[in-house]
This record gives C-alpha cells, sequence and structure tokens, in this order.
C-alpha cells in the first residue's frame, strides 16, 4: 500500500484545508482562499466538495452523497464510491444515519441535527461575479459590506418581471454580515440555512475558496420589504409518497404530454413510502 | 456665521518632477458653487480628486464638516466611512455619464441604486423616488424602464445627475459636467443644474475649462495654472476685471458669439 493515504489526501493537505475551514466557521459567509488540489474527477463535479470531505472524514464517519437530491445518479454514486474505497468508510443513502452528507443543488428535506455536518459543493462561491466581473472590487464590497448592487439586480427583477427571477443560488446574508452564494441550491431549500443546527461547508474546487455557515447561524435570503422573499414550488403533490411540502422534480414519461412530479430528495420520498427502495442502491 | 463646508489646507502633490498641486488652499461653504478654471494640464481635475478623497495629497489636508459641525479629514478617514460619504452626503458628476452609470441597468435602477447601498429596501418607495428625479432632471418618467445605451449624451448626463442627487448629498463634485454636448444640450443641461442647485441649496464644486460656464453656475471662481491657484474672488469680479496676467489672457481668449 505505498503512498496510500487515509481519504484519498495527504496529511500536510488536509491540514491546510482543515485551516481554511476553520477560519471560514470563525468568519460566517466568508470565503477563505485554500490550495486546491488536482482530484480524480473532472472540475464541476464536486473537486471542491471532495477536498472538504477528505480533510473531515474520520474512520467512524458514515458518508451520504446526494446530487440533486438523488443518491443513485453518477455524481452521487461515484463520489460514494470513491470514498468508501479510498477511506473505507461506511457509506448510507439514509439522511438520518449519515454524519457527514456531501451534496450537489439540494439540501435534504429530512431536517439535519447538530451532530451532522453538509458539504456543499459550490461551482461558482462570488455571488456579486455575475454583477462585477472584478475580484478586487468584490473583494471590497464584501470588506466594506457594500451590497447596494445585489440589491440594484432584485430591483431590476421586479422592473421587468415583478417578482425576483432568481430560482436557484438564491444570495443570502449570513449572520447579517456576509453576503454568500448558497450554491445553487433551489431557492425553494434557502430557508432551510437559517438556523440550521448542522454545521454547513462549502467547497469550491476550480476557484479554490471555501466558506461556511456555523450551526444556528441566521442565513437570510435579499428581499425588499414589500416583496418578501417566497418559496417557488411546484404546485402537486409527489406521484409516489404524496408529499406535499418537499421539492418535486418533473418527470417526463412518455412522448405524449404525459408527466409525473417526484420528490427531488430519494431517501425522504422512500421513507415516507415505508423505505423498501431505500435500500435498493448497495454502496 | 456659518463655518466652512470643506476646507483645503496648503496641498501639495507632485507626480515626479511635475507640479501638480502647489501650496493650493481653498474653502467652500454651505450652498456655494465654486468653480475650478484653468487650462488643460493646471492641475483641476487633480485637486477636484484630492479633494474628493480619490487622490492623497504628498502634503497638507482636507477637512470636511458634518452636519453636527465635527470636522473630519477627509485623508485619515477609514475607506468604509469615507465610501458611506461619497454615497450619502456628497456626490461625484464624472464628465462621461458612462463611467458613473451602470448601461446594463435600467434608468430607475441607476437612480435607486445609491437609495439601495444606503439601506433603502422598499421597492416601492425607491421607484417613486427614481420617478421623481426623472421627473426633476426633465426625462419622460415612461423611461424609467429602458436601458441607458437607448438614451441621448444629454439625456444620460441628466441621469447621472439624478442619480447623483437622489440620496440629497450637501456637496456636489462635478468634472467638466457640459464637456462633450453640443450647444443647445449644454444651454439645457446648464439650466437644469442652476435651478436645482438653487432649490436645493447644494454646495458645488465645479471642474471647468469653459469660462462661461463658470460665469453661469459659480459664485466664486478659482482660477489654477501649473498647480497654483493664481487668482480667486468672486466669478464676476474675477472674470470683468481680472487681475492676474494669466486671467486676463484666459478671459480675453474666449471667442465672443
Amino acid at each position: 500500500m505505498n503512498g496510500y493515504n487515509f481519504a484519498y489526501l495527504d496529511e500536510p493537505t488536509k491540514r491546510m484545508i482543515r485551516r481554511a475551514i476553520l477560519k471560514a466557521v470563525a468568519i460566517p459567509g466568508h470565503q477563505v482562499p485554500f490550495g486546491a488540489r488536482e482530484m480524480p474527477l473532472p472540475y464541476g463535479w464536486g473537486t471542491g466538495g471532495i477536498q472538504v470531505t477528505a480533510a473531515i472524514l474520520g474512520a467512524d464517519d458514515v458518508l451520504k452523497v446526494i446530487d440533486q437530491g438523488a443518491d443513485d445518479t453518477t455524481n452521487a454514486v461515484s463520489i460514494r464510491r470513491f470514498f468508501s474505497r479510498v477511506a473505507g468508510v461506511e457509506t448510507t443513502t439514509r439522511t438520518r444515519d449519515a454524519s457527514v452528507i456531501q451534496t450537489r443543488h439540494r439540501i435534504p428535506e429530512t431536517p439535519l441535527r447538530d451532530d451532522q455536518i453538509l458539504v456543499y459543493q459550490v461551482p461558482l462561491p462570488e455571488p456579486l461575479a455575475k454583477l462585477e466581473p472584478s475580484r478586487a472590487e468584490t473583494k471590497q464590497m464584501h470588506a466594506l459590506a457594500d451590497y447596494g448592487l445585489m440589491h440594484v439586480k432584485l430591483y431590476e427583477d421586479i422592473a421587468r418581471f415583478g417578482h425576483v427571477t432568481i430560482s436557484y443560488d438564491y444570495p443570502v446574508m449570513v449572520n447579517d454580515r456576509y453576503l454568500m452564494s448558497p450554491s445553487p441550491i433551489p431557492a425553494f431549500d434557502t430557508l432551510k440555512m437559517n438556523r440550521m443546527p448542522a454545521l454547513q461547508l462549502f467547497g469550491a474546487g476550480r476557484e479554490k475558496r471555501i466558506y461556511a455557515v456555523p450551526p444556528y447561524t441566521t442565513v437570510r435570503p435579499l428581499d425588499f420589504d414589500d416583496h418578501p422573499f417566497a418559496l417557488i414550488r411546484a404546485p402537486h403533490a409527489c406521484t409516489l409518497c404524496g408529499a406535499t411540502n418537499s421539492y418535486l422534480d418533473e418527470v417526463v414519461t412518455d412522448d405524449r404530454g404525459g408527466r409525473m412530479f417526484i420528490c427531488s430528495d430519494t431517501d425522504y420520498c422512500a421513507d415516507r413510502r415505508g423505505d423498501a427502495a431505500s435500500e435498493g442502491d448497495a454502496a | 456665521m456659518t463655518l466652512p463646508l470643506l476646507e483645503a489646507h496648503d496641498l501639495q502633490l507632485n507626480f515626479g518632477s511635475i507640479r501638480a498641486l502647489d501650496h493650493v488652499s481653498m474653502a467652500l461653504w454651505p450652498g456655494e458653487v465654486l468653480a475650478i478654471v484653468g487650462e488643460s494640464g493646471s492641475g483641476k481635475t487633480t485637486l477636484l480628486k484630492v479633494l474628493s478623497g480619490s487622490e492623497s495629497p504628498d502634503h497638507g489636508q482636507v477637512l470636511y464638516r458634518d452636519p453636527e459641525l465635527a470636522l473630519h479629514d477627509v485623508h485619515a478617514m477609514a475607506a468604509p466611512r469615507l465610501r458611506a460619504l461619497h454615497r450619502s452626503d456628497w456626490g461625484f458628476v464624472q464628465q462621461n455619464p458612462r463611467d458613473a452609470l451602470r448601461m446594463g441597468v435600467s434608468a430607475g435602477g441607476n437612480v435607486g441604486e445609491r437609495l439601495m447601498a444606503q439601506g433603502a429596501r422598499h421597492y416601492g418607495s425607491i421607484r417613486s423616488s427614481a420617478l421623481d428625479w426623472l421627473r426633476e432632471v426633465e426625462i419622460d418618467p415612461q423611461r424609467i424602464d429602458d436601458l441607458p445605451r437607448t438614451f441621448s449624451g444629454g439625456m444620460l448626463q441628466r441621469l447621472q445627475i439624478a442619480r447623483t442627487l437622489a440620496t440629497h448629498p450637501r456637496l456636489v463634485f462635478m468634472d467638466e459636467p457640459t464637456g462633450g454636448l453640443d450647444v443647445s444640450v449644454q444651454a439645457r443641461l446648464l439650466d437644469l443644474i442652476r435651478s436645482l442647485v438653487s432649490r436645493l441649496g447644494l454646495a458645488v464644486i465645479l471642474v471647468t475649462h469653459d469660462i462661461a460656464v463658470a460665469r453661469l453656475l459659480a459664485g466664486r471662481i478659482l482660477v489654477m495654472r501649473r498647480g497654483q491657484v493664481v487668482e480667486t474672488g468672486l466669478t464676476d469680479q474675477v472674470l470683468d476685471d481680472p487681475q492676474h496676467p494669466y486671467t486676463q489672457l484666459l478671459v480675453s481668449s474666449v471667442l465672443q458669439a
């Protein structure tokens, strides 16, 4: 086993990432640069999330990986297999049994506890990037808490379309200080971040940034007093489990306009249907 | 007796061997329009940058008196406070409105940006205030959702003025506000600035190379040459009876229409 180290990364790299995580937890919502390594999968597949997970994973941890809420999609399956091979940790698809959950684009429907850690894969950590291309300028805006520009974007949306049109990656204020990108989770999930008991860590591999929301921290979506933040949800019940409060995926079933709406969180849906399908995927 | 709003004491700034500012002192009182005139390269714009805090002098200080009459050294101020000052009590009108405006954001969004930066979070009141300001600068309120790139040069400059004044600043810096506009549009803009300034009681520091603009808008004038103030006084007095040879040359070189 020459060259093998627990959880793929070497120990000095893990230490560097842990230091960045500690700093990020100390300044909620602040983006901390770190020396992201090459990982054995392409950028955009979760290299940032994997590095954060590798740095915090212990031998006793139980890992769950989801992609768009599902445990059985390519990205989720390969990352889960990766960690069961390089760290030998136990994996699960059940939200309740996991101690570390790595996620792409969703927060599980089942409320998380304070002994769990949620790791987000982040493509673009800078919430102001689309409005202000200069890194130097956005850094200064963060330093001075000068976020009027983000509200200009919301103003433009309301002026043009009558409502805010951001349906995912909805900008949030963390601890009433830093503007943060919640990663491309649906706006529907944004409110789950507020005062969440679990630690939330965010890793952006290509952009080489780590940031965090400590447990029980206020996370507030940006809005106007007379246009408050509104949840967007398809007005249907899940075809499989009948849930009316979960985030739904629209699935086209044939070429004659047939479609159905099902929970995007597969574990939550299986759980409601009585567990049977939850064991379907062997890690 | 009222105290000056802005004071500069013995400002000096060198760019290499060039003396951009050479022992410049001045004071501006509330509600006053002060014109800084001079030829290109005389240090007008440099002086404006130093007064507004965006450039630091080698020597000397700029003092700003806030509404509670407390004095602040502009260049010793922490960056967040200076920025806050720039988006509340102060305003800056650039020569080229495209430098100041966000060309991809609607007219209403441009006017509302300063309000939102100050913490306004009520969409309805931001919008009605934007409509008021568009009317104020004679832009058709129906165009509130149009992008600035569909506006003419004169309209852009008026939009920039609306955006600057939306937070009711006490002091506005203007750098050649009528530069690059044709004569009839210039006249209309000057008329607008003059009426706004007198109605809102703004203090203005106006940099221009155009003597006619200074005569029309300014109560007091400051003539610069090679980084030095060569003459200062009431506008009519300086322009009708110039004392310094350079001012005499400047005044006599204006074409009589």
